[in-house]
């Protein structure tokens, strides 16, 4: 628009984009920011039934044979994995643990969301206790449950003791709780507990 | 003649997932209604598209190149007039229809809600799951001849039946076209509806609100029957479910029991009583699997149970490792459970 056309009162039009470059760059920056969130977790919808061998070993005692190497934790990539740990926690109310432990608190059975483990907190000490099962109460679960979701479940427990990581735990509980949603439970560091004695 | 109308679905006219074709007091109801709208919407329609051709042909008269030099032309008063005229009929017909649809739309759904009154209507609670339907059959009298199933309901044609309707995970949509209306299942908040089966015949219902990975599979099978052949179902539907008669038969139901299968289904007389899967007595009576994904057969039972997974995706169901003899076996006393 040029000068001769211009009626006296009208206002130059201005085009915020090329008077400054500083609020374009700015969306520029937001709008490679909100990229990110195109990307997704895996869900993995079909699961080959898997084997976990490497459970007939666990140890769930501090001793060890002389000279032996103390063994590392396994590995649980469904901990990271937060509609794995999701469904960990819709098989706990499914498969009835609430029976025995309720959400977490614990009842006829130990509670989960302390930091004492009396047969270890590590995943495969957990999951060996669900396929195992333990004394006075415990059942073993050995051919009921897939061991894929046996470990969903193992990655629900220990994000429930505060051992699970920050984006796989689950950010709400599905019942009314007295413990905080898993997510913002306190880091706990596991203690090795004894079985208590029978009142 | 039958390609051409299958290219407009909604003409076609008996179908087993239809709202035109009505087979209940509130889907009459609704279609009526659907109509009435449909044939006065096609007038208004039709009377906009005339308005515009006779605009474009008159436009076309008065070619506005050939007179280059002659100012636009000045409405007179009475032009004037004429338009305002026009106008405010067009401005009066639209409120006067727009009124005359909003009265007809409030007896209509009056008359679909007078169902309600019913003061004995048959008495149903509907659970919907990631992706199945759950039914509870009530009875007032006796809250022990509460009866569950799944995926498929029964009622007598003539009947009120009240639903109650309830969901444990996400917002579900109980809708039968050919029978009722859409109503939401929502987590904590029951829900109720009722509604009419007028005519006899095996319909389909559908998830009307979007709720997961498999929402467009989660169907159940709705059959309206007379009311003897519904007592029929109904006392058949409420025994336990029949023993194991073959050897096949008794080692498919040990195999159900020693599996994975107890954790999650529940079986009337046997010692698997799990309510987080469909409910198992008299699956074999019902004519479709899988919330309608399939017909209940003998390949799709087997691959079902086999790796429920392949077939439909995300579903809560894992994958079972069994033996062929297994799988068989069980496949078996599956298909005895009538």
């Amino acid at each position: 628009m040029n000068l001769e056309t211009r009626k006296p009162g009208q206002k130059k039009f201005r085009n915020i984009f090329l008077v400054s470059w500083f609020p374009s760059f700015f969306l520029l920056l937001c709008f490679l920011y909100s990229l990110g969130s195109c990307k997704r977790e895996e869900r993995g919808y079909r699961v080959a039934p898997p084997a976990a061998d490497k459970i007939q070993t666990t140890s769930v005692s501090e001793l060890h044979p002389a000279g032996g190497e103390k063994p590392g934790p396994v590995k649980n990539h469904y901990e990271e994995n937060a509609y794995a740990t999701s469904e960990g926690q819709r098989l706990f109310s499914a498969f009835n643990c609430v029976g025995c432990h309720a959400h977490g608190g614990g009842g006829m059975g130990p509670a989960l969301m302390d930091n004492k483990w009396i047969y270890g907190s590590q995943p495969q000490q957990i999951f060996a206790t669900i396929v195992e099962g333990r004394p006075n109460g415990m059942p073993s679960f050995r051919g009921k449950i897939p061991d894929y979701e046996v470990w969903q479940l193992v990655a629900f427990v220990r994000s429930v003791g505060g051992l699970g990581t920050s984006g796989g735990s689950p950010g709400r509980s599905d019942e009314m709780s007295a413990a905080p949603p898993p997510s913002s439970m306190p880091a706990q560091t596991p203690q090795s507990a004894q079985v208590p004695p029978p009142r | 003649m039958k390609e051409i109308v299958s290219i407009f679905p909604i003409f076609s006219a008996t179908e087993m997932q239809s709202a035109l074709d009505p087979a209940g007091t509130q889907a009459s109801e609704i279609s009526s209604l659907w109509w009435l709208y449909f044939w006065i919407l096609i007038a208004i329609f039709t009377l906009v598209l005339i308005c515009i051709c006779i605009a474009v042909l008159r436009a076309g008269w008065k070619p506005r190149e050939s007179r280059p030099n002659e100012p636009p032309p000045q409405p007179s008063a009475a032009t004037d007039r004429r338009i305002f005229a026009i106008v405010s009929t067009c401005v009066v017909a639209t409120v006067l229809i727009l009124f005359a649809l909003l009265f007809i739309d409030i007896f209509a759904s009056r008359s679909v809600y007078a169902l309600s009154s019913e003061p004995h209507p048959l008495s149903l609670k509907i659970i919907g799951h990631q992706w199945w339907w759950e039914v509870q059959y009530q009875d007032p009298d006796q809250p022990s001849n509460t009866m569950t199933t799944a995926n498929e309901i029964h009622v007598p044609v003539g009947k009120v039946v009240r639903l109650e309707l309830t969901s444990t995970d996400v917002i579900h949509s109980f809708w039968v076209p050919n029978i009722s209306g859409k109503k939401d299942l929502i987590p904590g908040y029951p829900t109720k509806t009722w509604l009419k089966a007028d005519k006899a015949g095996s319909f389909r219902g559908q998830c009307a609100e979007f709720c997961g990975h498999q929402h467009a599979h989660m169907r159940l099978e709705f059959v309206a029957e007379s009311h003897s052949d519904f007592d029929k179902w109904l006392a058949q539907a409420r025994q336990n479910a029949r023993p194991p008669s073959t050897p096949s038969q008794q080692r498919g139901q040990h195999v159900f029991l020693s599996n994975q299968c107890i954790m999650c289904h529940n079986i009337e007389g046997t010692p698997a009583r799990a309510t987080t899967g469909p409910d198992l007595t008299h699956f074999a009576s019902r004519t479709m699997m899988a919330a309608g994904s399939f017909p209940n057969t003998r390949g799709y039972l087997a691959g079902w149970i086999a790796n429920p997974q392949n077939i439909k995706p995300a579903v809560k169901m894992p994958p079972n490792a069994l033996s062929s003899d297994d799988l068989n076996a069980l496949v078996d006393y599956l298909e005895s459970l009538k």
